[in-house]
């Protein structure tokens, strides 16, 4: 009963984002993701990993969980529903004091039973004018734990001018999901490389054109 | 069978003809000159013809449905084109509610008095009441920055997307002597003249296009282009007479008028575009970009054509 909710749920969501966003990915020249992938995106919005998800041919959305903050995702029934039931979140307790197990073992242990994962190196949401924030190191010692998964940087357009924080009203406008070039820890590369090298390649994506306001 | 209906299916049956032979030459093309799809100009002439047919489909449906249908229909496109326009627009934080007034109250509002067929009230809703009210909205956020910018805009996007758009079905409400529940017709009349005329401007313009027109509005429209598509339009138009209350020649003079105010509202939505510095308004349609680079020549048409018509044939 509650598998068939949750998959009622999943297909009213996907018919939402898309009517309000008529989100399109725009693939990387390699094509969509073939394989096991990390997808590391920006962080503006709580709808930003159902975009992610939304884009994802079926054959790959079915294979995808989406790391979120387990003190927001576990604080009501309706949200904790939506979160473990109809996306498969893997929940992470961002309150270092409140943890009851390393937060990259738990993603690593994700991958290895052959799940995708969407996650967001930023740590929070971005509320400044900055593209981006300095990534937070978990993204590292992901990739050192589990160092033959794809990273596969992910730009995340206008979803932040939908529904900016504080608002409940969602403006349609269109977004776009770009992948980017998947990258893999190399030999000896020290964390600051590392993070520096995975924040380039996702700002790379980041769109350049007028009318994103400022 | 009524004469509408009879008249309605000859329509249908000559459009669905002229796509089966633009498919046939879009196939042949295809198969002579780009057997491994390498050629980006037949690629895309296929991908639009085949938007044509959803598009003619849809449209076909909607005039089966009658009335709420073709309402209907329209309210998506307005929706969808305001969503494309509105991604290309200044607005900030502090127009959120303006925004969210423009899509979940005005658009609405916008359509349903064309339902109650209340012409006072659907011809200033928007000119007069959303005009002022919008601005207000969006001013008590107390965000000054590009404040008139910012307003300018959102007016821009709901005359054009919202209230030109609307009248296309306002088509419905004329009365007009002689002509009682043929309206649909008229419709047709409308969106076939200003769509052939884009089409027959870009076949006539890859013929023999030589003479840029507008170098840097549209880079692709062509003197040749121009003038072969409208002067073809404005023959086709006066061929269609039969389903309008038009005589021939009027139907020709306002097939000519149609044609010219689609051409001139195409280069108005193209100088956007390029100050946005985008191709398209987006990738609704397979092969032509968004909807409103399909619905640019309409919007600017279809509210001069309404008010002619009103004015010299419909009794309300």
């Amino acid at each position: 009963m509650k598998a068939v909710m949750a998959s009622l749920v999943a297909a009213i969501v996907l018919l939402f984002a898309r009517a309000i966003t008529a989100v399109r990915a725009i693939w990387h020249e390699s094509g969509p993701p073939r394989r096991q992938s990390v997808y590391f995106a920006n962080h503006a919005s709580h709808g930003d990993f159902i975009l992610v998800w939304a884009v994802l041919p079926p054959r790959l959305r079915r294979r995808v969980r989406p790391v979120a903050g387990a003190d927001y995702w576990l604080k009501s029934g309706l949200r904790s529903f939506i979160g473990r039931d109809v996306f498969n979140a893997v929940l992470i307790q961002r309150v270092r004091d409140e943890r009851d197990g390393d937060p990259v073992t738990i993603m690593a242990e994700a991958l290895d039973e052959h799940s995708s994962l969407i996650f967001f190196p930023e740590g929070t949401r971005n509320q400044t004018d900055l593209p981006l924030l300095p990534f937070k190191s978990g993204l590292f010692h992901l990739a050192s734990a589990r160092p033959d998964v794809d990273f596969v940087p992910v730009w995340i357009a206008n979803l932040n001018r939908v529904m900016p924080k504080g608002e409940f009203v969602p403006i349609p406008l269109i977004c776009t999901v770009t992948f980017g070039e998947p990258m893999r820890l190399r030999a000896g590369e020290q964390k600051e490389a590392f993070i520096e090298r995975a924040q380039a390649a996702l700002l790379e994506l980041s769109p350049r054109q007028a009318g994103n306001g400022e | 069978m009524s004469a509408t209906g009879y008249d309605m299916l000859l329509l249908v049956a000559g459009i669905g003809g002229v796509l089966v032979l633009a498919s046939l030459v879009g196939r042949i093309l295809q198969w002579r000159l780009s057997p491994d799809g390498s050629n980006a100009t037949i690629e895309n002439l296929n991908a639009r013809i085949n938007a044509w047919w959803i598009m003619a489909i849809l449209i076909s449906i909607s005039f089966i449905a009658g009335r709420i249908g073709v309402i209907f229909l329209f309210a998506f496109c307005s929706f969808a084109a305001l969503r494309e326009f509105v991604t290309l627009t200044n607005t900030r934080r502090a127009d959120h509610w303006a925004l969210a007034a423009a899509f979940f109250i005005v658009l609405p509002v916008q359509y349903f008095l064309l339902w109650t067929e209340d012409y006072g009230i659907f011809s200033v809703f928007i000119p007069v009441y959303a005009f002022l009210l919008m601005p207000i909205i969006a001013v008590v956020r107390g965000d000054t920055r590009n404040f008139l910018v910012r307003v300018a805009e959102v007016q821009w996007a709901l005359m054009i997307c919202v209230f030109c758009a609307s009248h296309v079905p306002a088509l419905l409400t004329l009365t007009i002597p002689g002509y009682e529940g043929r309206n649909v017709l008229l419709i047709a009349f409308l969106v076939i003249v200003v769509q052939l005329s884009d089409v027959l401007q870009y076949v006539w313009g890859k013929l023999f296009g030589r003479i840029r027109i507008a170098p840097n509005l549209s880079p692709s429209k062509t003197v040749e282009g121009f003038v072969g598509g409208v002067a073809s339009a404005t023959l086709i138009g006066a061929g269609l007479w039969w389903i309008t209350p038009f005589t021939p020649l009027q139907a020709g003079l306002m097939a000519f008028v149609i044609a010219m105010m689609g051409f001139f509202g195409g280069l108005v939505m193209s100088a956007i575009k390029r100050d946005r510095g985008v191709k398209d308004w987006g990738h609704l349609i397979e092969g032509h970009g968004g909807l409103i680079d399909r619905l640019d020549s309409v919007v600017f048409s279809a509210p001069i054509f309404f008010h002619l018509t009103r004015y010299w044939w419909s009794l309300t």
